[in-house]
């Protein structure tokens, strides 16, 4: 059955449309970042699949059922956009109180503290937590129970690049059992490697739905290609090459994917002049903001 | 039963918080003060020394006895809606009415024990002072189950409050309003117009039922016993009789209830 199954759902306040028109299904096991800017409507999608919000009109399922339905409640782990919990609680408290709520045993609690790294804090009281380690006591809660459907607003916001790893390390193994994750995120970089499949939000409305290469090819973004070679050669190569010359002995080249290899290849024909050659893809950042300034209207 | 569940978090934040030992404390300080010091003019009076007790007690629990429940309430619902932790409660298998009564549970119990020991400390000093041969129970029952209601009542005003202003700053201070309005400013405003009438229309009809419709004159005019202490208590519990023991007792039944009701419907339309 799909995790999560979203169809053409609106969303306005007022004249205000936060989310317009948006279809979008995830898999189980399958790990989509919504990305988008601040405003673009990914909360207010995500707090629609929880029920918090009702739906305007079109079609939210969650593992067949209405959002918000006791059983949609229960097969869904969710991380609020900074959550902060009650400062005069221990981690632990905090943690077994959501156990009993999703009728677990309260030994649930202490065995995902120790998973998010957080086994040695668990006594002491909230309010003494950095905000990192209280988003892992909210990355716990999220995971208690084995949920159908993670949902996860902002998860790596407050967090340092080793904790961020740590956390799409649990991701991937939280997909790896059968989760359904649907994480929103506006810090690119680290979601290159760390997603199946990436949906881009501006406006309300969704401009892109895909894996990363086929986005990158239906973009058409040119791949950036730095040569470097000596003082003497750089301009006789950048002449020839067709591409400019930057900082002394470098130059620079643009191709699009289907010419990389020829260029690649007249790129090696210079045999030893040739000292280092820098491949670079078109990144997230430019991919995200080629689909975010296409004017959805022309699409 | 998630309902106990809500209740023991919010105990433990009480206990945390130290509201459980600060009321606890409070009641139990000004109750044997009172009793200790209440006590001295029965010989000459000659009555009951509970009953001198619990009419002490009873003014100062009508200021107490709220301002309890609305610094137990007031953060309920605006403290979990700032935090953020009410939209994440929404996401379990959990439902307002079981957040709603959970949370009541819970800060009714710890001002129930806070008023309990108070009301025992009053009744072990007054049998240390004078034994328990003479002692009639009726009027610390009747204290003890009204100080409930009255609880009951400014719990589910502070929990209105806190749904619906949404943010604990603002909470505190309109609790804080409501309380001075209730215990003092109300009575204030009801003498001014006695005066101003001067025992016309207004005094003879409408006065007596305005009075009731205040909880906390209802517990005070329930608690003082005319017929017995009326040098004691105050110059409002002759009008009490007007509306009567009924008036009283049905102001103290509906306020609870009602207070709670709005703080349901406040509760119920928070989008979180």
């Amino acid at each position: 059955m799909t995790a999560l199954e979203i169809r053409n759902v609106c969303k306005s306040y007022g004249k205000l449309e936060t989310v317009c028109d948006v279809s979008l299904n995830i898999e189980a096991g399958e790990r989509v970042a919504l990305l988008g800017h601040n405003g673009a409507g990914k909360t207010t999608l995500m707090r629609m699949i929880l029920g918090l919000t009702p739906v305007q009109s079109g079609l939210i399922r969650v593992l067949g059922t209405a959002p918000g339905s006791r059983l949609a409640r229960a097969s869904i782990g969710f991380l609020p956009e900074s959550v902060a919990f009650h400062g005069a609680l221990t981690g632990r408290e905090q943690l077994r109180h959501f156990a009993r709520l999703k009728s677990l045993p309260v030994r649930a609690a202490d065995a995902f503290l120790e998973r998010v790294g957080m086994a040695d804090a668990a006594d002491r009281k909230i309010r003494t937590y950095s905000k990192g380690m209280r988003q892992r006591i909210g990355l716990a809660q999220a995971l208690l129970g084995a949920p159908k459907l993670a949902l996860l607003d902002e998860p790596t916001s407050g967090l340092d690049p080793i904790s961020r790893h740590e956390f799409y390390d649990i991701v991937a193994e939280l997909a790896n059992s059968g989760t359904a994750v649907l994480l929103s995120s506006h810090a690119l970089t680290e979601l290159e490697a760390r997603t199946d499949r990436i949906a881009i939000m501006s406006k309300g409305r969704l401009l892109a739905n895909d894996d990363l290469a086929s986005l990158r090819q239906s973009a058409r973004l040119p791949i950036r290609l730095k040569v470097t070679t000596t003082l003497a050669d750089a301009d006789r190569v950048a002449q020839e090459l067709g591409g400019a010359r930057i900082n002394g002995a470098s130059v620079t080249l643009t191709c699009h994917q289907d010419e990389k290899v020829a260029m690649l290849g007249q790129i090696t024909a210079f045999g030893a002049l040739i000292k280092d050659v820098d491949v670079t893809p078109g990144s997230l950042e430019e991919l995200y903001r080629h689909y975010s300034a296409a004017n959805p209207e022309d699409r | 039963m998630h309902l106990l569940n809500v209740a023991r978090l919010e105990i433990l934040i009480a206990r945390r918080n130290m509201w459980v030992a600060t009321s606890v404390i409070l009641m139990s300080l000004f109750t044997i003060v009172l009793t200790l010091t209440g006590g001295a003019p029965t010989g000459t009076l000659g009555v009951d020394p509970l009953v001198v007790a619990v009419t002490s007690i009873t003014t100062l629990s009508v200021y107490l006895v709220p301002l309890i429940g609305l610094l137990l309430s007031f953060d309920a619902i605006a403290g979990e809606v700032e935090r953020g932790t009410l939209a994440l409660s929404l996401t379990y298998p959990l439902s307002r009415a079981e957040i709603l009564f959970g949370k009541f549970l819970a800060h009714f119990a710890v001002l129930g024990f806070a008023v309990a020991v108070g009301l025992g400390l009053t009744l072990a000093v007054t049998i240390w002072q004078y034994g328990a041969a003479d002692l009639s129970f009726a009027p610390l029952v009747r204290l003890f189950v009204t100080s409930l209601a009255l609880g009951a009542a400014f719990l589910g005003v502070g929990y209105a409050v806190s749904g619906f202003v949404r943010a604990p700053g603002v909470a505190s201070g309109v609790v804080i309003l409501i309380w001075l309005i209730c215990v003092v400013l109300y009575d204030i405003g009801l003498l001014g117009a006695l005066v101003a009438d001067d025992g016309g229309a207004f005094t003879k009809t409408l006065f007596p039922w305005l009075l009731v419709a205040n909880p906390a004159d209802a517990f005070r005019l329930i608690n003082m016993p005319a017929d017995t202490v009326v040098a004691l208590s105050s110059g409002l519990s002759a009008a009490g009789s007007v509306s009567g023991l009924a008036g009283q007792i049905a102001s103290l039944i509906i306020w609870p209830v009602l207070a709670i009701a709005l703080a349901w419907v406040a509760l119920a339309r928070l989008e979180p």
